[in-house]
């Protein structure tokens, strides 16, 4: 007697609440990282865009060189710099509406200025005189935000907001791979799948949370596949090739725009430079691997297509550096002068209005300053 | 001469109906969190909320209170007023960076230009047997950070208007339930709902000449309590109730220690560190030379909230106030 006759008439049943997967299939992300310059795809690019994304490129560039520098001279406190990674920063900003929202973590000044926002107000969180410069609703730019990942769920609450409202707005959250391995990423993923909310994720895979390699952060098959778990789309991209990037974002943002939900992109890319002014990159890594993706330059990549295309000659180089050198001259003016500071801005907005507490503090600083400011006119 | 029939009714329901004025006044107003849709909240404080207003304006969200209150402020960045609903004190700790970091300073951070008007309710204390992570005393963690307002109530009536009151606030507030007053009753009249109460005010529950007892929310029955045993020794206590940890009222509470010279500060949070070191620390400051003993504290042991079995001998109780009362030096009237 077999084990099935023993069992009569009782035939085993799946649990009862269990349904039928989804089918992960369409999810996935490609095997490679997809890529547009120097491929077939390349000729199907729209010349002005390339154009446009290349001219932003060396912008960017120059605009991390600039401050950079502005830090060596004492002008910013710190400065994380996006070197190696222009190609995600213009391109996130380059794929959104007006009416859309960008959602930057603290390496992602380029895309903010790329967004609109004034290059001068953009550093003043690293300049140091305020936290956020700008108003965010003026270009719709959230702050930049240094605890990582805690941006990306207002990302998707923003888009769900809108998305009640009846707004055809979407959300563009960026964050780096060591951001990925943060309970926020989760959740912020989990929400905007669950709600099939109108925002696109933007990982910048640049190798390095400060020195600790992706290998130490994770062992997912890609950071693309983590979509997967979540019900929505990954997708892997070139982060270095503006043209696949900038491809690659436009088709998630116009999926989220048309209701079709989240998307998660991972983009491959290097931090040329260390972390920021005070890391020293000669700690976690050898100069062999920096060049090997210096090799992989997102400025040389466009260049070389734009040229073999003929949509660029050296006056277009010329022309593009110019208005770098342009962008890079105003910034330096303005960063050298000193910025007005109150120290009355201190009590001004804790509060719509100050608590007793906050006038009582505000009373006693500026009795300091004015008492400060007798004993200086005293001695002179 | 009309007579108003006022009914009993409980702090839940106070608080229900709170919110379901404010979501009918205000269609901005969004009530999010763990099971606040279809269950009406572990406590019952959001029944009915979906089935009025529809599933988009009460959700049951992901159970993630980092996500809850991230998505919250999002929301409110784009102008909506989002009230959340932690379930519980200890529950609402995996939301606290996004507190700290975003709620409390995103005002301050971009000068103003992007106020969040978001309410986190919390039911937090003890007192109703709860196992290991359902009673915290948390309020010290929410007055510690600047940018938060933190408001609790310990009437009926109060826990109306405070609820509309932090709503309609353009300010984040952390509103306190105490849930072991939620099935409390006083005569509050549901049908004329108590004019929205004004954040930052405190207020003189019970008048008296010998002492000031200074509390807030769950700790505020037990003070009345005590003042009553009190009688029989011979002390005529005065209990103010905070009702608003931040903003803090100093002109009420100072206007009381004044009158009685002696003041006991009562909360079920830790001494250490607690609210009451704080207050007896300005009452001091502010009232000195009315003060006839110092301030004295009366709060939960620095220890983490015991099992249900042994609360009691944690909780602020009757006899341990009136045995604070009793170090008031009173010998040196004499």
């Amino acid at each position: 007697m077999t084990v099935m006759e023993q069992r009569g008439a009782y035939r085993p049943t799946p649990p009862p609440a269990w349904q039928p997967r989804t089918d992960p299939a369409p999810l996935l992300p490609d095997a490679e990282p997809y890529r547009v310059l120097g491929t077939e795809a390349a000729g199907e690019a729209d010349p002005e865009l390339l154009r446009r994304l290349y001219a932003e490129l060396v912008k960017g560039r120059r605009y991390n060189a600039q401050a950079t520098a502005l830090t060596k001279q004492g002008r910013l406190a710190v400065y994380p710099s996006s070197t190696g990674q222009e190609a995600c920063e213009v391109a996130a900003a380059l794929v959104l509406q007006e009416q859309d929202w960008l959602f930057p973590s603290y390496r992602d000044t380029l895309a903010v200025v790329a967004r609109g926002v004034d290059p001068v107000e953009a550093l003043t969180l690293l300049r140091g005189d305020w936290h956020t410069g700008y108003d965010p609703h003026e270009h719709r730019v959230a702050p930049l935000s240094t605890p990582l990942a805690t941006q990306l769920p207002h990302a998707v609450g923003l888009a769900h907001a809108a998305r009640l409202k009846g707004d055809d707005v979407v959300a563009l959250a960026m964050v780096g791979d060591g951001g990925t391995s943060e309970g926020d990423f989760h959740e912020a993923l989990n929400f905007a799948a669950v709600w099939q909310a109108p925002v696109v994720f933007l990982v910048q895979n640049n190798g390095f949370a400060i020195s600790v390699p992706l290998a130490k952060q994770t062992a997912a098959p890609s950071l693309a596949h983590k979509a997967v778990g979540y019900g929505m789309p990954g997708r892997l991209v070139d982060g270095n090739d503006a043209a696949a990037v900038h491809e690659v974002l436009a088709d998630a943002v116009r999926h989220a725009r048309a209701g079709g939900g989240p998307t998660l992109v991972e983009a491959i890319t290097y931090r040329v430079e260390a972390h920021t002014n005070a890391d020293d990159a000669t700690r976690y890594r050898g100069d062999a691997e920096v060049e090997t993706w210096r090799q992989h330059d997102p400025i040389a990549l466009l260049e070389r297509e734009l040229t073999a295309r003929g949509l660029l000659d050296e006056d277009g180089v010329e022309a593009a550096r110019q208005d770098a050198e342009t962008m890079a001259a105003s910034l330096r003016a303005h960063m050298n002068q000193d910025p007005a500071l109150d120290p009355m801005d201190l009590f001004a907005h804790v509060y719509a209005e100050p608590t007793p507490q906050l006038l009582e503090q505000r009373a006693q600083l500026r009795a300091e300053l004015a008492a400060e400011a007798e004993s200086e006119g005293a001695q002179r | 001469m009309t007579t108003v029939a006022v009914k009993p009714a409980t702090m839940a329901q106070a608080l229900t109906r709170a919110l379901r004025d404010a979501m009918a006044a205000d269609p901005s107003v969004h009530v999010m969190g763990e099971d606040v849709g279809t269950l009406g909240g572990v406590f019952r404080i959001t029944d009915g909320l979906a089935k009025e207003f529809g599933e988009d304006r009460c959700t049951d969200t992901p159970l993630a209170e980092a996500g809850i209150l991230g998505t919250a402020v999002g929301m409110a960045m784009y102008g909506l007023r989002p009230v959340v609903e932690m379930q519980f004190d200890a529950f609402a700790y995996p939301a606290f960076e996004q507190l700290v970091s975003h709620v409390a300073k995103m005002r301050n951070r971009t000068r103003g230009r992007m106020p969040l008007p978001l309410t986190v309710r919390i039911p937090y204390g003890g007192g109703i047997g709860g196992v290991e992570h359902h009673s915290d005393a948390s309020e010290a963690y929410y007055t510690a950070t600047p940018g938060l307002h933190v408001v609790t109530p310990a009437t009926v009536a109060d826990a109306y208007g405070l609820l509309r009151a932090a709503i309609a606030s353009d300010d984040p507030v952390v509103f306190l339930e105490p849930k072991r007053l939620y099935w409390s009753k006083d005569s509050w009249n549901p049908e004329e709902p108590a004019p929205v109460e004004p954040i930052g005010r405190a207020v003189v529950r019970r008048s008296g000449r010998s002492a000031t007892l200074i509390t807030y929310g769950p700790s505020v029955p037990v003070c009345m309590e005590a003042a009553e045993a009190a009688r029989a020794e011979g002390w005529d206590l005065e209990v103010v109730d905070l009702r608003s940890l931040v903003p803090f009222d100093d002109e009420t509470v100072c206007a009381s220690v004044r009158r009685t010279g002696r003041a006991v500060v009562v909360h079920e949070s830790g001494g250490f560190g607690g609210p009451g070191g704080e207050i007896a620390a300005r009452v001091t400051e502010r009232c000195f030379h009315h003060l006839e003993a110092p301030v004295l504290r009366v709060a939960g042991f620095d220890v983490p909230y015991p099992p249900p079995m042994l609360e009691r001998h944690h909780l602020p109780g009757v006899d341990r106030i009136l045995d604070a009362v009793g170090r008031l030096q009173w010998e040196a009237e004499s």
